[in-house]
């Protein structure tokens, strides 16, 4: 009893300092270094753990960008360790012949490393048993080259899968193919997206149940976002939902149970909207999905409303900028939650969803990670969508936190864009706390590895035309360094007790996912072409490589056909972080890429652009 | 020098003045005799095979090229046509930046012109029917101002775009309250 007293009140002293060194972090302003900044010790206990239907054990290839179903970013190999990473070494290296943002991460399936590109969506077979790894084949879709004209933010393509003797992945022009894995050949491929509608496709499809489950991306263009389940074998549409309409079209039916009132009521995807918007009131799926195979629930956020301005769109504009639950097989709606009713801020909440079963009174309870835009780590009761609790991860002064009564986000009414004015100093910035590229979570430490940012901005809104195949914003936004001047950061989290354990402020917002090891390392990449491996534990930087173009790419982890474990990576700076660079903008106007311009512009002297594949593995 | 011969001076002086400003600020009717078409000679190319000559700049580009009205009126399109989407205030974006001294498709406003009305492959829609022809070379005529190109005296001084008043980097978040009802 005496035991478990000092041991709670150790916690809530620990608790204290990680306050007080939050608050002392915000007040210093001192150059950004790669030394973390500790807040607590790995607490002792039960932690997190990912429910094992969807992470099964590891086989060594890497088939989907998420690893798994949970979408954790683990690898269990752990040949490569803190006491030897000092000596990792190059392996081989591949150009991918492109210039553009390089968001994707490879993928290896017994012996074969898979690489697409961004477009023109070329996708590679390299044998990795061979010296140097040669290239088998190469697909070239051939998407429309005007597709690259309704892309809202670089040209994109975050990844592939591999299911089944197939590969698949999704063009800008808005298809979908299915490659034979072994011979290349393009076994069908289905046009899904509209570029004259401004549709194009940028995420990664996932394979779940005999489905390839698509969706568009367009919420600057003014697209009706939808979510569609092709059939593995064939390429043919089995269900199509959109995230905006009648219940109908939503696929809204008997078994939608959301959690909270607020998304409870016929036809909300009509009724909070002004008459027709909700036609051009974007809600996309461009970023990621997780599957639960227990409950055949599939996991997806959605983009932001249309267009940015909120004066043109008063009401709650369901269903954007929230998580849909969904039945893999018909796509009927089960719950949703939305993170921001009424956005302001384009805090879309399409980033990664992490299943986990979390320690729960005696048992456990079936939860998901979200580490969302809007600058909240929510963890959501997965079969209910109640938020169990929502907890900064960042610096936020646009809203108060969310209330988990009513599942509401409270918006501080002074940030909220008025007509008229300048908004000035918001947090976080529109591309959030953090933006699309996921967190890594690991069973060994029960931590979730958060790459993230750290901007605030400026906002004007103005009146946005519809004109369709064109941008449909209505916002000037000047975006800026935030609290301490650091752009990125890299935050240790501890979802179980919603602290963070240790931090590293990094100097360029980090837009590269993170991947973390059974040998308790993390891998991520920088802006500036710097791939680095911090000790999962502490975050101390024990090993770095520098690439020839930034890095926005996802690392992988696998098993070679040699038995050795091997770690790979793509640079290629660019998305809308980087598209200073890939798309050669000029940093002389603050507003251009969305207002992000403004904050990179030092990042041509920092890197060029490039594409190019890295490989490492041990020395023998 | 008798004051009859200084004022006629000066209004030689004036009239010299005026004569340089008409063209910066005439306002052109609608219904003039040359036809109202976009460039096709205007072609973004600059080898001619032969030893032919680059084709002449378009007799209408003297009515747009530096006049203060066409620039404005381009302007305020420039803003509802959702071009701003695009190519933002000039820096770039989805499309490529316009205030720089780069032309893929050529800086002539003709070859502007031209490249609005019917679009490039790579992603530049093609306007034509959407817009009238005066206002694709109103827009040329803008676009053109982005990058410095017509006279300072043409150019609007007023900006479309948000005013730039707190510091890039913010160190005190507490002090700058104020600032947030500052007007635009």
């Amino acid at each position: 009893m005496r035991r478990r007293v000092s041991s709670a009140s150790s916690s809530l002293i620990a608790v204290l300092a990680g306050c007080l060194s939050l608050t002392a972090c915000n007040k210093n302003s001192t150059a950004p270094s790669s030394s973390p900044r500790v807040y607590s010790g790995l607490g002792g206990g039960p932690h997190a753990l990912p429910p094992a239907a969807a992470a099964p054990a590891d086989d060594g290839n890497w088939t989907m960008p998420g690893k798994n179903y949970a979408a954790t970013r683990f690898s269990a190999l752990n040949q490569i360790t803190p006491a030897n990473v000092g000596r990792l070494a190059l392996a081989f290296s591949f150009s991918t012949g492109t210039t553009k943002g390089f968001e994707a991460p490879p993928l290896v399936v017994n012996g074969t490393m898979y690489v697409i590109t961004p477009f023109p969506n070329y996708l590679y077979a390299l044998d990795l048993t061979k010296p140097g790894a040669p290239a088998k084949w190469v697909v070239k879709p051939k998407p429309a080259a005007a597709s690259q004209g309704v892309a809202c933010c670089d040209v994109v393509n975050r990844g592939a899968v591999y299911d089944n003797g197939k590969i698949f992945f999704n063009t800008l022009d808005g298809q979908t193919f299915a490659v034979d894995a072994s011979s290349g050949q393009v076994a069908w491929h289905t046009q899904l997206g509209n570029i004259q509608r401004g549709e194009t496709i940028t995420m990664a499809p996932l394979v779940a149940n005999g489905k390839v489950l698509v969706g568009n991306s367009g919420g600057e263009m003014g697209v009706r976002g939808w979510i569609t389940a092709l059939d593995e074998g064939s390429g043919k549409i089995v269900w199509r939902a959109y995230n905006t309409g009648p219940d109908k079209d939503v696929l809204i039916g008997p078994r939608f149970k959301p959690y909270y009132a607020m998304d409870r009521g016929k036809d909300l995807g009509v009724k909070t909207w002004p008459p027709d918007a909700w036609k051009i009131g974007g809600a996309s799926v461009w970023g990621w999905l997780s599957y639960d195979p227990e409950t055949h629930l599939i996991f997806y956020g959605t983009s932001n409303p249309g267009p940015w301005n909120p004066d043109q769109r008063p009401g709650d504009n369901k269903w954007s900028t929230g998580i849909f639950a969904r039945d893999v097989d018909t796509g009927e709606a089960v719950w949703f939650y939305q993170a921001s009713p009424h956005d302001l801020f384009d805090h879309d909440d399409v980033n990664e969803i992490i299943l986990a079963d979390i320690p729960w009174g005696k048992g456990r309870r079936a939860v998901l990670f979200h580490p969302g835009r809007n600058g909240y780590f929510y963890v959501i009761d997965r079969r209910t969508g109640e938020v169990l609790s929502a907890t900064p991860y960042g610096y936020i002064n646009s809203s108060k936190g969310v209330d988990l009564k009513t599942g509401r986000l409270i918006f501080a009414q002074d940030k909220e864009p008025k007509p008229g004015r300048v908004t000035r100093d918001i947090c976080p910035a529109s591309p959030g706390a953090k933006d699309w590229n996921p967190a890594a979570f690991s069973p060994v430490t029960g931590l979730v590895y958060i790459p993230h940012i750290n901007l605030c901005q400026d906002e004007a809104n103005s009146e946005a035309n519809y004109i369709s195949g064109t941008p449909y914003v209505g916002a000037d936004v000047k975006m800026y360094a935030g609290p301490g001047g650091n752009r990125g950061v890299f935050t240790a989290w501890d979802p179980v007790r919603r602290r963070p354990v240790w931090e590293i402020k990094e100097d360029l917002p980090l837009w590269s996912p993170a991947l973390v090891t059974g040998g308790n390392l993390v891998f991520y990449g920088t802006m500036d072409g710097w791939f680095k491996a911090v000790d999962a534990r502490t975050g101390r930087l024990l090993w770095q490589f520098k690439a020839g173009s930034g890095i926005i790419g996802q690392p992988i982890s696998y098993r070679g056909p040699d038995g050795r474990q091997y770690v790979a990576v793509i640079c290629g700076v660019g998305g809308w972080a980087g598209a200073i660079v890939s798309a050669q903008m000029d940093a002389g106007d603050p507003t251009g890429a969305l207002g992000f311009v403004n904050a990179v512009k030092d990042l041509p002297l920092k890197s060029t652009a490039g594409g190019m594949l890295y490989v490492f593995t041990l020395p023998r | 020098m008798s004051s009859p011969c200084r004022a006629r001076l000066l209004l030689l002086a004036a009239s010299a003045l005026m004569l340089g400003a008409c063209e910066r600020e005439e306002h052109h009717s609608r219904s003039k005799p040359i036809g109202e078409t976009v460039p096709n000679g205007a072609s973004p190319a600059t080898i001619f095979p032969g030893g032919s000559a680059p084709p002449p700049l378009d007799v209408r580009a003297k009515l747009y090229d530096n006049n203060a009205n066409a620039i404005s009126t381009g302007q305020s399109l420039y803003i509802q046509m959702n071009c701003v989407g695009c190519h933002s205030h000039g820096g770039g974006g989805m499309g490529p930046p316009l205030m720089d001294d780069e032309w893929r498709y050529g800086g002539r406003i003709d070859q502007i012109a031209s490249t609005i009305a019917e679009g490039r492959p790579n992603g530049m829609p093609s306007w034509r029917g959407k817009l009238t022809d005066d206002q694709i070379w109103d827009l040329a005529a803008y676009v053109r101002s982005l990058s410095g190109l017509p006279s300072k005296d043409a150019v609007s001084s007023r900006s479309e775009s948000m005013s730039a008043a707190t510091p890039e980097t913010l160190t005190a978040h507490g002090d700058i309250k104020n600032s947030d009802t500052a007007q635009q």
